[in-house]
């Protein structure tokens, strides 16, 4: 079998569940909606015009800066957590990876709603607050916006942390050595020794950590008492809701447009940083 | 040493072994897939119902497949768009489903479900008059009812005492202890009915207003919910007031005296699902046997005894149990009647609605 016959099987899955879908909801957003649904192709570039509403601009925006945001977190979070499991772990390294992956394994939906116990007027977090004299009055955590960023990084962190895990794990400890013989600081060897070897790891944790959640839409609904709209939001009512079908698809293919823009970007610029004479 | 790059090897390795794993680990889906068991026409004695989740007692089903030897699989949704969604996109398979008024409207238009044989449902008789011939299906071609209830206020009388109008819902003494329904007609409605216009206003004035009265009541709103997330909060203390579907709240209050439901003036939506039976279902004959069970007296209390909404069934009322009619404002006078409005279809503007909707949710 030559490599055109092992390819064969991928190239149909990808061609078949990723490719077509993509093009329908390509050809979808240049439609036009009827009133109760469905839809008439055609070449319709009204719906991308819609989008440039202020009140569709702003959902955009908030879903970008979030999305960054939990990114982020997600970095300083878990880059400690790696970087001890990877070089502190010892034999107990494959247990503490276990360990980060096992919540994973349990429905989304269920740690969501989780969440709402925990954050809730007298759920777990108030009631501890509350027995250490921290605060008088439970606090109002549950649905608001801080509560979806706790359970997007919370939600988000595995997939942090197992590419930054591989990358650091592969990292040959006689460099840290050497870099320290050579009268580095720990700190200084961290930042221009450990960090730059790590950044595959950096970015394909970044990457994996944007994308979806630019996308999500259960945790704002669940956890933002369906105040903090998102695209993914958005997006989903436009097909469930409002039936319009050539918006919503519209909106899925700028975001999938302004993703791989924002990717590409992220890619070249710490790409060419690392070419800049180390 | 030299600084060496990572390749691109190295980065595309790392990319694909993390993200092939994750997503198998723990893909997040929200979607049912529809299960679609019916073998068209091989004379398997099988029925397909797509109905909402929780809204058929314990013994109806096993007692319709032993008494005329049918599997029945069920299968739910969570709105009546969901279920316009899941047909249009081609779900075929289903024999009986449940939309509510406004969406037999819309289904009758769209050529989505198929007229009923009203010579196979003998029990229709037993529908009470004021259920029959209603605006959406006036000559019940289509559809048949199946549960009705109101949309109200279901609140805590012993903390604020009585309430009897949407005015609460907009009162600042009860800041972040409210909580309204994630859903646009229903919400969009209250502020047009509290303003005294109709449920299915079209008017771009009446509308504006309502979305500024919306506006207005957001920074008071604990959020967004779906009934059912609702009553636990009102129930156990976190709210004081929540915007709730009737069975809610006699669930609520029979777990709850402190709890009291109100149909508010001066307007509140009643509602009411119906059964009907999708074009192209596989088992026709015996979509319309289930209908006609459904409407037999003593199913019909068993419905309501489970999901404490009312039953359209006249003939089931002297069923119903005690506990259940005792609650006040679970039969509503004629009077109250007389305030209840129906949600009818908007047609175009139901962009309208979505985009208000959008605009107090992101505001």
């Amino acid at each position: 079998m030559g490599l055109a016959g092992l390819l064969a099987p991928a190239a149909l899955w990808l061609g078949l569940f990723f490719l077509a879908p993509l093009l329908l909801i390509l050809a979808y957003s240049f439609g036009t909606s009827g009133v109760y649904g469905g839809i008439t192709l055609g070449f319709n570039p009204s719906n991308y015009l819609k989008v440039l509403d202020p009140l569709y601009l702003e959902i955009v925006v908030r879903t970008l800066v979030i999305a960054v945001a939990n990114t982020l977190l997600c970095l300083l979070i878990g880059y400690p957590l790696a970087y001890f499991i990877a070089f502190r772990g010892g034999r107990w390294k494959s247990t503490l990876i276990l360990l980060v992956m096992i919540p994973f394994w349990t429905s989304l939906l269920l740690r969501a709603y989780a969440w709402v116990v925990i954050l809730s007027g007298n759920g777990l977090a108030n009631r501890a607050l509350q027995f250490l004299g921290l605060t008088e009055e439970p606090l109002n955590l549950i649905f608001t916006t801080k509560a979806v960023m706790m359970g997007m990084v919370y939600s988000y962190l595995p997939f942090m942390i197992l590419p930054l895990y591989a990358a650091l794990e592969k990292f040959d400890v006689r460099l840290k050595e050497a870099a320290q013989d050579l009268g580095a600081g720990r700190w200084s060897t961290f930042w221009r020794v450990t960090f730059p070897l790590s950044m595959p790891g950096v970015i394909a944790g970044s990457i994996l950590v944007f994308i979806p959640s630019a996308g999500e839409f259960v945790i704002p609904n669940l956890l933002g008492g369906a105040r903090t709209v998102m695209m993914g939001n958005l997006i989903q009512q436009q097909f469930l809701n409002a039936r319009d079908w050539a918006f919503g698809s519209a909106l899925a293919v700028m975001l999938a447009a302004l993703l791989l823009a924002a990717i590409l970007f992220y890619v070249r610029r710490v790409g060419a940083e690392r070419l800049e004479g180390v | 040493m030299k600084g060496r790059d990572y390749s691109r090897g190295e980065f595309l390795r790392v990319l694909l072994g993390a993200g092939v794993v994750l997503p198998a680990l723990g893909g997040c889906t929200m979607s049912t897939t529809p299960q679609q068991g019916g073998q068209e026409g091989s004379g398997e004695r099988e029925l397909n119902l797509y109905n909402w989740s929780d809204y058929v007692a314990e013994k109806t089903i096993p007692r319709f497949e032993k008494r005329f030897g049918v599997k029945v699989t069920q299968d739910f949704y969570a709105s009546n768009e969901e279920l316009l969604a899941k047909l249009q996109a081609g779900g075929t398979g289903y024999d009986v489903i449940v939309p509510s008024d406004y969406m037999v409207q819309i289904m009758a238009k769209s050529e989505v479900i198929q007229p009923l044989d009203r010579g196979k449902i003998p029990n229709f008789k037993n529908v009470g008059e004021n259920f029959r011939g209603l605006p959406y299906d006036p000559e019940n071609r289509y559809s048949v009812p199946y549960q009705w209830g109101t949309t109200g206020i279901l609140y805590n009388r012993k903390e604020i005492g009585e309430v009897d109008s949407w005015d609460a819902m907009w009162n600042p003494e009860f800041k972040g202890k409210i909580a309204m329904l994630n859903d646009v007609r229903e919400t969009i409605g209250a502020a047009l009915m509290r303003l005294g216009y109709s449920i299915n206003s079209t008017d771009p004035d009446e509308l504006a207003e309502a979305e500024e009265s919306l506006k207005e009541q957001k920074p008071l709103l604990r959020g967004y919910f779906a009934s059912t997330e609702v009553r636990p909060a009102v129930q156990n203390g976190d709210l004081l007031l929540g915007h709730v579907f009737s069975g809610d709240a006699f669930l609520a209050m029979a777990e709850n005296e402190e709890l009291s439901y109100a149909i508010p003036k001066p307007g509140a939506t009643r509602w009411t699902d119906n059964m009907a039976i999708p074009v192209g279902a596989p088992h026709v004959d015996l979509a319309h046997e289930f209908i006609n069970y459904i409407l037999e007296p003593k199913v019909g209390a068993e419905l309501s005894n489970y999901t404490y909404y009312n039953t359209p069934n006249e003939a089931a009322l002297p069923m119903i149990d005690e506990e259940l009619r005792r609650l006040p404002g679970y039969t509503p006078s004629q009077e109250v009647f007389g305030r209840l409005q129906v949600i009818e279809d908007v047609g175009e503007a139901t962009r309208r609605y979505e985009r208000i909707f959008t605009e107090v949710k992101s505001a």
